[in-house]
């Protein structure tokens, strides 16, 4: 499996650590629920998932990848900052 | 058909003629009190002991492949009970001990073999850590033995002693863990539930899960729909998908994690040995391959295959193990679809919905568990009050934070545990 970095073009997934499902950060005063669902609740899917990735052993970006999970094929890459998942102090 | 040596001699002396098949393939009834999704190990399992245990026997077990097909004929079939976290601890031992006496009740050859297993520790902070385990091993009732180096030596000596970065300090010995042949694991189960009545239908996928005010009415499937008063899920690496015809999100990523074997060779591995640098385990089967897996591939996947950084990294642990294993070539290997929760640990618990039952989540560990998760899915289904033995194993625990049970400390990151 590779994936081509916006950054550094395409690389060998040793350079990659998996992060899990690119899930939009609930805000700090979220409720339990939504939490909840952002630490734990997964839909995983067998089929394509928006999933994040880090570049550690390359640029270190955060890469938000889309990936079938039944056949490891890669749909897409972006950078994760540009996916508005939130997280922002 | 009973299973015994003069059977097998009869057999032996008549053209192995009179052998019959283990259990039928029927048509679906059009209802049952239970129905289990999933015929792998544990829902076998559950069907047995709801049969033998508590007299249910108007059962189905639907099976979208072929009984044996799935991750019970996918493992490295490691049968354990050294966890340590209460909840998990007094539940690998109850199962350890329906091991003990399966093939007795099962009336077939499981090939249990408690040839023991080595954990070895390479520094101090992990011998503590060993030291610590084998404690609570010996107050749940199980056995554990720590070993010093020499300890080790005696009944392990082509380990690499002497490694400058991993040296082998020593080791917790449980003598009573081991080993068993998968397979007959999943036959010998689903005889035993097919004898007392239960219907194991093959090839019936389930499409659907039909929920009326609250309550759970049957299963939709390729072989037409099937009303039953109870449904439970037994589906691991697909758990996830499975809940979903019911309108549940689980607490479960599905990840892939590879095994291997070598070719066959002469005995050398007489224990189960894991290595603490490296995740790896490894044992040698009755017919003389090595068989051995470390980690997930971290990645979330349902391919039933993996890629080639884990098998690199598999390789290189096990030749830091055990040198010798550098001769041998690899015979072949493969990958199987594991449910992993946030904390490691499994869930057997109601599900939301009236009627419906989850069994889910063995992350990497489901062999091991095959008779106990049976054996306290069944006491579930049937009396709809947990087992004694698992009492731990609830759903809210990921909602609430109270009573997870990270036996590794390393938080709620699915793919770490």
């Amino acid at each position: 499996m590779r994936i081509t970095c916006p950054i550094c073009g395409e690389r060998d997934r040793r350079e990659f650590t998996y992060r899990g499902a690119a899930l939009p950060r609930p805000a700090e005063d979220a409720d339990l629920d939504a939490w909840h669902a952002y630490v734990n609740l997964r839909e995983n899917p067998a089929g394509p998932l928006d999933e994040l990735w880090h570049h550690e052993m390359g640029c270190g970006a955060w890469l938000k990848v889309r990936r079938n999970t039944a056949t490891h094929e890669i749909h897409e890459v972006t950078l994760a900052s540009d996916a508005g998942l939130g997280g922002a102090a | 058909m009973r299973f015994s040596g003069w059977r097998v001699l009869k057999e032996g002396l008549t053209g192995n003629k009179g052998w019959r098949p283990h259990w039928r393939d029927p048509e679906p009834k059009r209802e049952y009190d239970v129905i289990i999704i999933g015929g792998g190990g544990h829902g076998l399992a559950t069907a047995y002991y709801l049969a033998a245990e508590h007299g249910i026997t108007n059962v189905a077990v639907l099976e979208r492949g072929y009984i044996g097909g799935g991750n019970v004929g996918r493992n490295t079939t490691i049968v354990r009970a050294n966890y340590y976290l209460p909840g998990n601890s007094e539940f690998y031992s109850h199962s350890l001990r329906l091991w003990e006496s399966l093939e007795q009740d099962l009336n077939y050859n499981a090939m249990m073999s408690q040839r023991g297993m080595i954990n070895l520790f390479h520094n101090d902070g992990q011998r503590d850590a060993i030291v610590r385990r084998g404690n609570a091993v010996i107050n749940q009732g199980d056995d554990a033995e720590l070993l010093d180096r020499d300890g080790v030596r005696r009944l392990a000596p082509f380990l690499n002693f002497d490694s400058n970065r991993f040296p082998i300090m020593g080791g917790l010995l449980q003598r009573r863990a081991g080993t068993a042949r998968h397979d007959a694991v999943a036959w010998g189960f689903a005889r035993g539930a097919d004898t007392r009545g239960v219907d194991l239908i093959q090839n019936c996928e389930v499409t659907g899960i039909d929920v009326e005010n609250g309550r759970v009415t049957g299963v939709q499937t390729v072989r037409g729909p099937i009303r039953a008063k109870k449904v439970a899920l037994a589906a691991a690496g697909r758990s996830g998908q499975v809940a979903a015809m019911a309108g549940l999100t689980l607490p479960i990523e599905s990840h892939v994690l590879q095994a291997f074997v070598s070719e066959g060779i002469k005995p050398i591995i007489d224990h189960v040995i894991t290595f603490a640098e490296g995740h790896l385990y490894i044992s040698q089967s009755d017919k003389g391959g090595l068989v051995f897996g470390s980690y997930l591939d971290f990645y979330s996947s349902y391919a039933a295959r993996g890629n080639l950084p884990m098998v690199e990294h598999t390789m290189e642990t096990c030749m830091a193990m055990v040198p010798a294993v550098g001769k041998a070539r690899l015979l072949r290997s493969w990958g199987g679809i594991m449910d992993m929760t946030p904390d490691g640990s499994p869930i057997i618990d109601h599900a939301p919905i009236d009627g419906l039952y989850l069994n889910c989540g063995w992350c990497y560990g489901g062999f091991k568990a095959t008779p106990g998760s049976g054996n306290v899915y069944a006491h579930l289904i049937a009396t709809d009050r947990p087992h004694g033995a698992a009492t731990g194993f609830k759903l809210d625990r990921f909602r609430s934070g109270i009573g997870l049970m990270d036996e590794e400390g390393t938080g709620a990151q699915h793919n770490l545990h």
